[in-house]
């Protein structure tokens, strides 16, 4: 099964998850799943040595559904995962709030660990949202471009610039 | 005897399109607009609308856009009640 939404206030990803599997209709906490990933991306205060007071978080109405659900289907067939679940932010988001949620289940972890990582890349190139940053001196500026995934080694030693 | 058409309807006319245009992030900043209905009498490809409507600013490849919710190329060509939106690089996640 795939879920998304679209969320327009602040949300605890943990609280979210748990609501997600305590669903009967979700096949998440199926005995026959012995993998689940789970990534969560947090707004952080500096981006690009900038003091961010705030975000804003534009996104194209129907599209934006859309293409998560897209990626969602196409990686849930590629990897036969049992379940995706997607959350993301929209509008104004404050340091520390959740920005997007990705969990996925699978049998095994392979597919639970790509699966993730790929939702996660193919929504960060693909899904159209727009961050504007709010610094602390007010100007406002819009995020140019993302920064890149790590692949390979060093995974999991993520820089400070990095989510 | 040579025969001449009867009435200028005989002639195929140029198709008519309407069309809903949506400006995204900081494409809408640039351009002081958010959305226009563009009314084109030619077929026309999604680069050809942008510049049919942004005179002032060339077509570039850092543009990317989108047709009835998905996204589409530069000579992606243009139906009659098609929605396109314009928009930079996007950065979710």
């Amino acid at each position: 099964m795939v879920y998304i939404a679209l969320k327009d206030r602040n949300f605890n990803p943990w609280q979210e998850l748990d609501r997600h599997c305590q669903n009967p209709a979700n096949s998440g906490q199926g005995v026959h799943n012995g993998a689940n990933a789970v990534f969560v991306g947090t707004m952080r205060n500096q981006n690009e040595g900038n003091d961010i007071q705030s975000l804003f978080l534009e996104h194209y109405p129907v599209m934006t559904e859309k293409e998560l659900l897209r990626i969602a289907h196409h990686t849930k067939e590629k990897w036969a995962l049992s379940d995706v679940l997607i959350l993301h932010r929209i509008g104004h988001i404050m340091p520390g709030d959740s920005i997007v949620l990705v969990a996925v289940w699978s049998s095994h972890r392979l597919a639970s660990f790509e699966g993730c990582r790929e939702i996660m890349e193919d929504l960060k190139q693909k899904a159209p949202f727009w961050k504007c940053e709010t610094l602390l001196d007010g100007r406002q500026q819009w995020v140019s471009q993302n920064t890149p995934g790590q692949m390979g080694h060093g995974l999991g030693a993520a820089s400070a610039m990095d989510q | 005897m040579i025969e001449s058409p009867s009435s200028p309807t005989q002639y195929a006319k140029p198709q008519s399109m309407t069309l809903q245009v949506y400006y995204f992030a900081s494409l809408r900043e640039l351009l002081g607009k958010s959305e226009e209905k563009a009314d084109i009498s030619d077929a026309a490809t999604t680069a050809e609308l942008w510049c049919h409507l942004n005179p002032d600013h060339g077509w570039s490849s850092s543009i990317l856009c989108a047709v009835n919710h998905t996204y589409a190329t530069a000579d992606h060509a243009l139906c009659d009640g098609d929605e396109i939106a314009f928009f930079p690089t996007v950065t979710g996640g």
